[in-house]
């Protein structure tokens, strides 16, 4: 055994042994492109190649990481490319300058599509940004008087500084690698973190406490930066531009590029993107005839998406992944720790006349119950009495009609759900919501990156907590496996290490029992058990009687959208009202 | 003023035109829940049929319009086989990067095969058109809204009073309860593909004579129809026709008072303000897809 300390330390050894090696190729790579003078042809198919790949990589981030398409990457290139090529030549600015404000413009531009995100997922996105492809082209070819119209724009500058083709060649792969590193490195902090989860699961995502809308955007901005950063560098590198190198049909070769190489690495971008670009060189015949050289690349796009869904580098990938052998070592980690934020008052949750009225269904009428500091609180209720309707106005799934919710002495009633998390409260669901392409570990270092979790948040500290919230449910041993390679039991407990390592002032659980076997369900009944003890307040919503009654010191009834009991276990479950609502009004006559 | 019904009356020609390449969109959509985005193709490919046989192999006028819905059909369901039946349990991204490529191969392979010049297709009646006042009613703009008129009733009809059409609904509704049901929910997709083929073709058909036959008809085509959609709010077959016929007058107007060479951009606009400000359309209530 040996401490998190040493292992963090290690990994961190290796990682920066990697950079090195990074750096050392990149270092060759650079003096070669420097200091050889290919012929015109070569240079201009490697200077290709390295702009498009800065461009390719703006779409592994936001389709590859954040599961958003953008079909207007030709647009955010071109764009990148004009203010290069328009502003040196006829305003006479310096390169630099030029490529700052054409990024600032992309940005803005980027940013903007990325807002329609937020209202609108993936068919409308695709369109928007079609349309948005379409109008720029438009705009390109038509306002003649600033961007010379389909003529474009000739004798664009290098910068003075790379003046010379090999220089700028170089500069441009350092460029490349630095992109290539960042991006490479994204997946790994908090917000590629963010972004993953709100690809795998948007839902879920959010009650973790993720901003949605700011990573999709996020995502989006740094998608187009991409896009425009590669224009510019592709203007300074051929001295030309015109509208039909950035129309539609551009769009769609970087994505067949991503797509290609695999959208889930910066690798894969560059793979795509070369392979792309040097094979429709070497068939070069294909060319002679208008259409056949689109029209093959149309094709190899459905042959992808069927026969291979990652790419050529996921295919590399997966066919080394038991190679690598994840050789970790166990740790000794310290026991989970619930640090309370401080105790406002006795009651956790109020909740007052809350009503959620769908039409003229009162699915919620008139509900008012307190959560008390350190008890373990069950809601119950027969199907359709309003349990899921009540935990989804909690949560902030939806919006209730009237009522009032106060978690900690706060008003959260119109709270959107990564804000409720934030304020303290951690839910679990009933139909498991983990993220399904991460492993057990980067689901509940989610968990701990809820904003306003009183801890740590330096990396090494993050894993450790996690770690040992999942030590506490009894996986430790398992937390490098895909949440997937887990048995349903196993993932309800993931979903309540996630919860739990993020501090929750109140802990939500949904249906824990629901879909366990008989074993699972003592294990589910002591691990409750165990986090009462450490004085968290859990607000449990299930129909299992033998578990509530077990764990539960106060349970609240509902029925038809009403409250019709509330007290401790054995007054509640005695009540004419609740034995009526459970057993029907044959037992209430009995009595 | 005589000039404002001019206008309206092409505007709702060629809006009517968009409303049926729009109900195709429509129909393909709610059975599969996948935005088709060759759509436009269909039109396109109908249109180069009805050229091969029409004008390259000299056929009658209804036996190549016959043979062209014909193979409209056929086309239609090797669509369905080789671009979304093979994808039908993954997500929707992989749907419309297929049919992207879809769309990007049959437009090009077109190209390849008859190059860039576009094509000319004689008008279906022989008649060019009469006046009503100062008003000139051009006999192909008569005949597509006449078309667009019987194809949306008989659709009606069919899909709300016969059986096939309760089980496409039935189909387009849920899949699974469909199928527990007994209805072979694959072979009603299959039907859907095709006849959504066969309707888009139609437009093409009709309106070839007056864009020209080119490759680059079914991109704006399916644009200026998914556009539609949206105005109209999206997945509903009334809404589709009406933003269709309200963006050809839209369209119409804008480039004869604004900007001919924007004239396609309108659309897009139109579509970018409806996404961002007004996603479900003027008739939805239904809140935007969380897909």
């Amino acid at each position: 055994m040996s401490s998190m300390i040493d292992i963090y330390r290690a990994s961190a050894q290796r990682k920066q042994r990697g950079l090195l090696a990074y750096i050392a190729l990149i270092a060759v790579l650079v003096y070669v492109a420097a200091t050889t003078t290919f012929d015109g042809y070569v240079t201009n198919i490697l200077m290709q190649a390295v702009t498009y790949s800065v461009a390719v990589m703006g779409l592994t981030v936001v389709l590859g990481l954040c599961g958003q398409i953008n079909l207007a990457q030709a647009a955010f290139f071109g764009l990148g490319a004009y203010a290069v090529g328009l502003g040196t030549v006829d305003y006479g600015l310096s390169y630099w300058i030029c490529m700052g404000l054409g990024l600032a413009v992309v940005l803005a531009f980027g940013a903007f599509l990325g807002t329609s995100t937020i209202r609108l997922g993936g068919h409308y996105l695709a369109m928007v940004t079609i349309s948005f492809q379409q109008i720029l082209t438009l705009v390109m070819i038509n306002w003649i008087p600033v961007t010379h119209g389909p003529d474009g724009v000739s004798r664009i500058l290098k910068p003075s500084l790379f003046n010379t083709p090999q220089s700028y060649l170089a500069f441009c792969v350092v460029v490349l690698a630095v992109v290539g590193y960042l991006v490479w490195q994204l997946p790994s902090t908090k917000l590629g973190r963010a972004m993953r989860a709100v690809r795998d699961n948007e839902l879920a995502a959010g009650v973790t406490g993720i901003d949605i809308q700011r990573t999709k955007v996020t995502a989006f901005a740094i998608c187009a930066l991409l896009g425009g950063l590669g224009g510019g560098l592709f203007a300074g590198g051929f001295s030309y531009v015109s509208p039909d190198q950035f129309s539609f049909a551009e769009s769609i070769v970087f994505l067949t590029m991503v797509l290609l190489g695999g959208v889930a690495s910066p690798i894969g971008a560059v793979i795509g993107t070369g392979l792309l670009i040097l094979i429709p060189e070497w068939l070069r015949f294909l060319k002679s005839i208008p259409g056949l050289y689109l029209a093959i690349y149309g094709l190899a796009v459905i042959l992808i998406v069927l026969f291979m869904p990652d790419g050529i580098w996921g295919f590399v990938v997966q066919r080394f992944k038991n190679l690598r052998g994840a050789l970790r070592l166990s740790a000794e980690l310290p026991e989970l720790t619930l640090v309370q934020t401080q105790a406002h008052a006795d009651d956790v949750l109020v909740v007052n006349n809350l009503a959620k009225h769908f039409g003229g269904l009162k699915a919620v009428d008139d509900i008012s119950f307190v959560v008390k500091r350190g008890s373990v609180h069950a809601l119950i209720g027969p199907n359709g009495s309003g349990k899921t309707t009540t935990l989804n106005v909690l949560s902030g799934l939806y919006t209730p009609t009237a009522g009032a919710v106060q978690l900690d002495g706060q008003d959260i009633t119109h709270f959107a759900p990564h804000e409720r998390t934030a304020s303290g409260l951690g839910r679990t669901f009933q139909n498991i919501r983990l993220f399904r392409s991460m492993t057990a570990l980067e689901n509940v270092i989610i968990g701990v990156e809820r904003p306003g979790n009183p801890v740590d948040h330096a990396p090494i500290a993050l894993e450790a907590r996690a770690r040992s919230a999942l030590n506490f449910v009894g996986l430790g041993d398992r937390a490098d496996e895909l949440v997937t390679s887990f048995s349903y039991g196993h993932q309800r407990l993931i979903e309540i290490a996630r919860a739990l390592a993020g501090n929750p002032t109140l802990l939500l659980l949904d249906e824990p029992a629901a879909g366990l076997n008989s074993t699972e369900k003592m294990e589910l009944r002591d691990l409750l058990k165990r986090i009462a003890a450490k004085g968290l307040t859990i607000l449990i919503i299930d129909h299992d009687m033998t578990l509530v009654s077990e764990v539960a010191e106060h349970i609240t009834v509902l029925n038809f959208g009403r409250r019709i009991a509330d007290g401790d276990p054995v007054s509640v479950l005695n009540h004419p009202d609740v034995v009526t609502a459970y057993l029907g009004s044959d037992a209430n006559a009995a009595h | 003023m005589d000039i404002v019904f001019q206008l309206l009356f092409q505007g709702i020609g060629i809006g009517s035109v968009y409303a049926l390449v729009a109900l195709g969109f429509v129909l393909i959509f709610r059975a599969t829940n996948v935005v088709n985005f060759a759509q436009g193709e269909f039109s396109m490919v109908a249109a180069f049929l009805m050229v091969i046989f029409s004008v390259d192999l000299e056929w009658p006028y209804w036996i190549s319009f016959l043979l062209s819905l014909g193979g409209m059909a056929i086309y239609g369901a090797l669509f369905n086989l080789g671009v979304y039946f093979p994808l039908r349990h993954r997500t929707y991204l992989p749907v419309i990067i297929s049919t992207i490529g879809a769309s990007i191969l049959v437009s090009n392979s077109t190209l390849a095969l008859y190059g860039p010049q576009p094509q000319v297709l004689q008008p279906l009646l022989d008649f060019p058109g009469f006046n009503i006042g100062t008003v000139y009613l051009d006999a192909q703009y008569l005949l597509i809204i006449g078309v667009t008129v019987v194809l949306v009733a008989f659709q009606y009809w069919f899909f709300e009073h016969t059986l096939l059409g309760k089980k496409l609904q039935a189909t387009s509704q849920d899949k699974e309860m469909a199928s527990l049901l007994g209805i072979p929910v694959a072979t009603m997709i299959m039907l859907t593909f095709v006849y959504s083929a066969m309707i888009g073709g139609l437009a093409g058909i009709m309106v070839a004579p007056i864009l020209f036959v080119s490759i680059h008809m079914g991109g704006t085509i399916a644009l200026k129809a998914f556009a539609a959609t949206i105005i109209g709010g999206f997945g509903d077959v009334a809404g589709a026709i009406i933003g269709g016929l309200a963006l050809g007058v839209i369209e119409t107007f804008g480039a004869a008072y604004v900007s001919v060479p924007y004239k396609d951009g309108f659309a897009f606009l139109v579509l970018v303000a409806f996404l961002v400000f007004r996603p479900q359309g003027i008739f939805g209530e239904r809140v935007a897809e969380k897909a």
